[in-house]
């Protein structure tokens, strides 16, 4: 009983695997050559704050912006078949927009919570063109999204008005760092929230359901009375607020924005967190752990590789090794091989069994 | 070759005597300047205005501008130029190669050409002077800094610029030496691609390892500022009286700014200000002298210095910082 209980689960989130093993694997490489790599302890920062400190502290912080961009970008994917490669980009225009109200008075409060508004509103505009182009006039995502790829930082860079503006101020620091008294970065506390956030939309609505639908046909979800043109352009919108906090929080960590190395190649990242966490690009069913977990993965890898030295030179070479054994492990074709290999050492097990009866 | 040079010596003579009359007719010297758009970056934009200021009517200009990131609308912006008439020609260009032709037709109308902050792959003769950073040097000269400090040890965590880029290489350079010469010890070398939340990823990194580091070395402002930030998180003191010496590149405002309160030691300056250099040759040239100083390449090396926390003023900010 207990047996099948755990078959069953595993077949309902077989697609975590990927991401589980990546991540399994990297713990264990890490444990062996340096037992010490996980360790977490309590410092106190220049301000005189105890703050958590560690790799895993530094991978879980690394990632937020990351986690976030692929959360959106998990329903992108799942409703539209395809990936949105302006994130980046967007998350500049977001960035700089936050700074330009920001500068625009003496920071208070309520002048960080309107520049956050006006941050989003932007994004979502910018989101709402490209579900527009996806949607409506049915252009492939990868191409409509270009546009935004190739001119968002020139559009961040005319807002900014050409200088990489600094802002100076401990709440605005205290998002990208730390609050204090809190020794948890608030970075991971904005992840949370926003997990926290996508859960409830998935709990409380059928949007989740409607996203999955839209992804495995468009006719037979319009004949159901779903609206696909409206469920793409509201996934890119979603992925648009992504952005913004990701932004928002891009900016914060230095008191900084630069618009031409903001979130740079995130994009590509983020589309392999995605894959990673065993989500079919080309749409249909989605799970948003899975291409959090990828995230995570792909952060400790890179925070692996800068513990070890590797030549600047090597960095993206260990990369593409890594991520290549994790795409091919998790192709159709490999999976297919060893669910025949598992089928036959089962039934091999149950033949045994019953003759030993 | 001799003969060649007494030819082009000869006609730039000529010719900047004839554009020294015109110029005296009009009383403005015409100048076409190609540049790349302000947008480009923070070094771009302060190059733009540095130009702009110089080559003004008052100082006795002429100028027209014409900014592109494209070779082939650079190109054909130069030959605009010339089929105006200007006098002299300014490139920055956008790539090295290409423009052999633009440049012999500018040497057969007699137009002077000057190449600022960028190289072009042509004959040195084709140009009167090329005003360069010259990115080895910036390092040597931070280097050269770094050893004056006389640290009991030099522990240097270096974070790079991106991989190949002209910056990244010189500014390597004069540390590599040290690394290898066995002066200083390489804690950590690794490239953030001037991304200035890689840096702080990747000194965050040398500080969870537990290793011992008393320099950081970055490439430029924005990945020193990174750097910092990881220190702050940690409790490392940092700047004058600190524990770990920061040193940038590039000079922005805010990085200077940095300096004087002490919280950074050393900046290196990148100069965008190569207009008043071209200026002066220009004025020499057009009382008939020659250019002297250059190199067999053509080139003047810009004067570029670093800054100090100890001895940085306002002034300097001011003067030298890029931005805001």
């Amino acid at each position: 009983m207990a047996g099948k209980k755990k078959s069953t689960f595993f077949a309902n989130n077989s697609q975590l695997l990927i991401p589980l093993i990546a991540i399994a694997l990297l713990v264990i490489f890490n444990l062996f050559r340096d037992p010490s790599f996980f360790s977490v302890s309590i410092a106190s920062n220049n301000r005189g704050d105890p703050v958590l400190q560690g790799n895993l502290i530094s991978i879980l912080n690394g990632a937020s912006e990351l986690v976030i961009l692929s959360m959106g970008m998990t329903l992108v994917t799942a409703a539209s078949g395809g990936q949105d490669i302006s994130v980046g980009a967007l998350a500049a225009i977001a960035g700089s927009m936050f700074v330009k109200v920001l500068k625009s008075g003496t920071v208070t409060p309520g002048l960080i919570i309107a520049a956050f508004l006006a941050c989003c509103a932007v994004a979502m505009v910018f989101g709402a063109f490209n579900g527009t182009l996806v949607s409506v006039f049915g252009i492939q995502p990868m191409i409509a999204t270009l546009i935004l790829f190739t001119s968002g930082r020139s559009i961040a860079y005319w807002i900014n008005g050409g200088a990489t503006p600094t802002i100076e101020n401990a709440t605005i620091n205290a998002i990208g760092s730390f609050i204090p008294g809190i020794a948890i970065p608030t970075p991971i506390l904005i992840v949370a929230a926003m997990g926290i956030l996508f859960a409830l939309l998935f709990r409380f609505t059928a949007l989740g359901m409607y996203i999955q639908t839209v992804g495995i046909n468009q006719s037979a979800a319009r004949l159901n009375g779903i609206n696909p043109v409206g469920i793409k352009l509201l996934t890119f919108i979603l992925l648009g607020i992504c952005c913004a906090v990701s932004g928002v929080i891009g900016v914060s960590r230095l008191g900084l924005i630069n618009h031409e190395t903001l979130l740079i190649n995130i994009e590509m990242d983020a589309i392999l967190a995605v894959a990673i966490g065993g989500n079919n690009l080309g749409g249909g069913k989605f799970k948003m752990i899975g291409s959090v977990l990828g995230a995570y993965a792909i952060q400790a890898l890179t925070i692996t590789l800068y513990a070890m030295k590797v030549p600047s030179t090597d960095v993206k070479a260990y990369k593409a090794i890594v991520i290549i054994i994790l795409v091919v492990i998790g192709s159709p074709v490999v999976k297919a091989k060893v669910d025949q290999l598992m089928k036959k050492i089962r039934t091999g097990g149950s033949a045994e069994r019953r003759q030993s009866a | 070759m001799r003969k060649t040079l007494t030819l082009i010596l000869a006609l730039a003579l000529v010719f900047a005597l004839f554009g020294a009359s015109s110029a005296y007719a009009d009383d403005l010297i015409k100048v076409g300047i190609v540049n790349n758009p302000p947008s480009e970056s923070g070094y771009r934009e302060a190059n733009v205005n540095d130009f702009q200021n110089v080559f003004t009517k008052e100082n006795g200009y002429d100028a027209q501008f014409f900014y592109s990131i494209k070779n082939d609308e650079q190109l054909s912006a130069a030959q605009q130029f010339i089929t105006d008439g200007v006098d002299y020609l300014l490139i920055s260009a956008a790539e090295t190669t290409g423009w052999d032709k633009v440049l012999a037709d500018a040497a057969d109308q007699g137009i002077g050409v000057f190449l600022f902050d960028r190289m072009i792959d042509v004959d040195p003769f084709l140009y009167e002077a090329a005003v360069v950073s010259d990115m080895a040097q910036e390092g040597d000269t931070a280097v050269d800094w770094l050893l004056a400090q006389e640290l009991p040890e030099y522990n240097v965590v270096h974070i790079q610029g991106a991989m190949g880029s002209d910056a990244q290489i010189g500014r390597t350079g004069a540390l590599d030496e040290q690394f290898e010469a066995g002066t200083m010890k390489k804690v950590v070398q690794q490239t953030a691609t001037w991304d200035e939340a890689e840096a702080k990823k990747i000194v965050e990194s040398v500080i969870n390892s537990g290793e011992k580091f008393n320099v950081i070395y970055a490439e430029n402002d924005g990945m020193a500022k990174g750097a910092v930030a990881a220190l702050d998180e940690a409790g490392i003191t940092h700047g004058i009286d600190g524990d770990v010496v920061v040193m940038g590149f590039d000079c922005n405002k805010w990085a200077l700014r940095e300096l004087f309160a002490g919280n950074w030691n050393y900046d290196g300056q990148c100069s965008p200000f190569q207009a008043a250099v071209i200026d002066t040759m220009i004025q020499t040239l057009e009382m008939g002298g020659d250019i002297d100083g250059l190199n067999e390449l053509h080139q003047i090396i810009s004067q570029e210095q670093g800054f100090d926390a100890m001895h940085i003023c306002r002034a300097d900010i001011a003067t030298y910082g890029l931005g805001e």
